[in-house]
């Protein structure tokens, strides 16, 4: 029998700062959930935050606490409670996890963060379907649970040129929710607070742009099962001075060690970029695979869902209105096809995965023979794998592996 | 009995059958054995290289190196290398047909198509989704349903005089498919053939085909009048390797040469 050496992965420092990024973030919501202090807003992952905090909402993002179901690998015993009531097996996993959560009472915060026992009750939930329609319906679930407004953007799908035609709808729509937030706030909005915010979240936008670019060293400093954990103040702390003082740390270690030439992985042999979602509850799993054979997933579209270019603080709801729309997931196949294909050139990659989520099309990019024009055009090798965010009935380990593994000999064999 | 002359062993634990197989250097095939997996896939692995061995009048000294591959492959414990069935099979499939080729194989449990190009580099694959339609276990899942025993399928469809076509791509509801059927009084010939059919429609259309294609794997061993319908699905000849069960093992051999 072949001895399988243990690889090594080298965990980032600053990882620890993250982690105490997010339980400030957790702590402060369930302080605010407990004694009222500040108004909370649910956000999507994607959604107007700058708009909420300049209202002085603490903002709460349901997707992330989905994520942690995934990681924690509670969602698949969730996910069948939601289905119960009417919430179709074949949707966001992300919804029926957290849905079903709530029906069991229970929470993977109450497991990491001591004396948290539910989620922050919202005071309001604001939606973006830049991503999908699901989450749409997923707020709208718990305003009827708790009796609170729900409010949201109706975003244009499959977005080839953003023209000023989508942003001055998106700014209107966006300009529309203030009266009903100002409502529950019991504040008006403050301009200048909210360009801050915006102010801000460009400033945090720009430096997890380049931690995800630091990945482009060679070997890569990062691996996108770390992007997954770190890009957590992106998602939950743009807009705040916190969450950029997290990068600018993470930012100098990275580039320290990219100086060093130092990698994530001890020996990186080939480098390839991911195009999907994570399988939240095989992270740990996924990540020594590769790293056994040596191969280093730097880069994918997923992390860079949360860089917001466009954000203009002198022109806060139309640049957010652009910046909220050039999003990936809201584009056409054109725009995909050709970022992805200028990604994969930046990271100089030998090959990519794309992992088709079963209960998540939007970010399956893999449906409409994208991987097949692309292999043509690149000459870069694909694989697909089959699985899903947060439902591992959907899965087989042992096939994920055997095409992974298959698929690095085949870089091997060249 | 001990031969003089080095071998290469190549062993396949696949989900349903374990097959070996004995090379020399000139890559010819000494000896071999297939034998179910079962539950220790140790010992089965090692039943089949005892059989194999003394078919290839050697013993276990005379192996120079040996490679595993398939679903057992980490469970062998007198393996030097293991690699994935996906490697093997293309390598197994490229010393009978040196050529640029598609293989199909059609496992117990899964189902490859992969793509060679003229110097024996893989280009490209896939496997089957976590569905078992359209593999062996398809198969084994419709013969007592049918009460008919495995072996006597092939026989079966080809008497077939007006197949039985199934839609669903799901084994539960062909099942439910073949029900209705039998309800109907269709006859058991002409829904085997449909069984059948449905099994290479599953594996067509995983993927678009080159001018030259190869099919291996247990299923098509023992149910050649699938090669026979699938050429006529796709209108080309199809090749099959002499021993279609064991190109992985044979593969795994060809790996331990080097």
């Amino acid at each position: 029998m072949s001895d399988e050496k243990k690889p090594v992965i080298r965990r980032l420092t600053t990882s620890k700062d993250m982690g105490k990024f997010m339980a400030d973030y957790y702590y402060e919501l369930d302080d605010a959930a407990k004694t009222g202090k500040q108004k909370i807003a649910w956000c999507t992952s994607v959604g107007p935050a700058e708009i909420l905090r300049g209202m002085g909402f603490l903002t709460y993002f349901p997707e992330t606490h989905s994520a942690m179901l995934g990681t924690s690998r509670m969602a698949t015993d969730l996910i069948p409670k939601a289905n119960a009531i009417g919430y179709s097996p074949d949707i966001c996993s992300y919804l029926t996890a957290d849905i079903g959560a709530f029906l069991e009472g229970v929470t993977p915060l109450a497991k990491v963060f001591k004396g948290i026992e539910s989620p922050p009750k919202p005071d309001v939930l604001v939606f973006n379907t830049n991503q999908c329609r699901d989450v749409q319906d997923w707020f709208n679930w718990y305003g009827e649970k708790f009796n609170v407004p729900v409010v949201g953007v109706h975003s244009y799908v499959g977005v080839g040129d953003v023209t000023s035609a989508h942003v001055t709808s998106i700014a209107k729509q966006m300009e529309n929710m203030v009266e009903p937030l100002e409502k529950v706030a019991g504040r008006k909005l403050d301009m200048d607070e909210f360009k801050q915010a915006v102010a801000l979240s460009r400033e945090c936008s720009d430096l997890w742009e380049k931690c995800l670019a630091a990945a482009a060293a060679k070997p890569s400093p990062l691996t996108f099962f770390d992007g997954t954990t770190l890009m957590g103040p992106a998602v939950v702390g743009r807009g705040t001075q916190k969450a950029i003082d997290a990068y600018n740390l993470l930012l100098e270690e990275l580039e320290e060690r990219a100086d060093q030439g130092l990698g994530a992985l001890e020996e990186e042999r080939f480098r390839i970029y991911w195009d999907g979602m994570p399988v939240w509850g095989r992270l740990g799993m996924h990540s020594k695979l590769f790293a056994s054979l040596k191969t280093n997933v730097i880069a994918s579209t997923y992390c860079s869902s949360w860089i917001f270019s466009a954000l203009d603080p002198d022109d806060p709801f139309n640049s957010m209105a652009r910046a909220y729309t050039e999003l990936f997931i809201v584009r056409g196949d054109d725009y995909k096809e050709q970022y992805i294909k200028e990604r994969m050139d930046f990271f100089n990659v030998d090959g990519i995965i794309y992992h088709d989520a079963k209960t998540c099309p939007n970010n399956s990019n893999c449906r409409y023979g994208m991987p097949q024009r692309l292999a043509e055009e690149t000459g870069i090798p694909s694989l697909t794998i089959n699985g899903d965010l947060n439902d591992l009935r959907l899965l087989s380990d042992e096939q994920t592996k055997t095409n992974v593994e298959a698929f690095i000999e085949q870089l091997e064999e060249g | 009995m001990t031969g003089s002359c080095p071998v290469y062993a190549g062993v396949d634990v696949g989900a349903s059958r374990t097959k070996v197989a004995i090379m020399n250097a000139d890559g010819e095939l000494l000896g071999f054995h297939i034998k179910k997996s079962g539950t220790d896939f140790k010992a089965t692995a090692d039943d089949c290289l005892e059989s194999s061995l003394q078919m290839a009048q050697a013993a276990r000294i005379d192996i120079v190196k040996t490679v595993s591959t398939g679903y057992g492959r980490r469970n062998v414990s007198f393996s030097d290398d293991s690699k994935t069935e996906i490697g093997c099979h293309a390598k197994g499939c490229f010393l009978y047909f040196p050529m640029a080729i598609t293989i199909i194989d059609i496992g117990g449990q899964d189902n490859k198509v992969i793509k060679l190009d003229h110097n024996g580099r893989r280009i490209g694959f896939k496997m089957n989704r976590k569905c078992s339609a359209g593999t062996g276990a398809f198969l084994e899942e419709m013969s007592p349903r049918l009460e008919i025993p495995l072996e006597e399928m092939d026989g079966l469809a080809r008497q077939s005089t007006d197949m039985v076509k199934l839609g669903s791509f799901c084994t539960v509801f062909s099942a439910t498919e073949v029900l209705e059927n039998i309800r109907n009084g269709k006859k058991v010939t002409d829904i085997v053939k449909g069984l059948f059919y449905s099994v290479i429609k599953r594996v067509i259309e995983m993927d678009a085909f080159t001018e030259n294609v190869v099919m291996t794997g247990g299923v098509v061993a023992h149910n050649p009048f699938l090669v026979s319908m699938t050429e006529e699905y796709i209108g080309q000849k199809i090749l099959v390797p002499e021993h279609p069960q064991l190109t992985g093992a044979i593969g795994a051999a060809l790996y331990a040469m080097g």
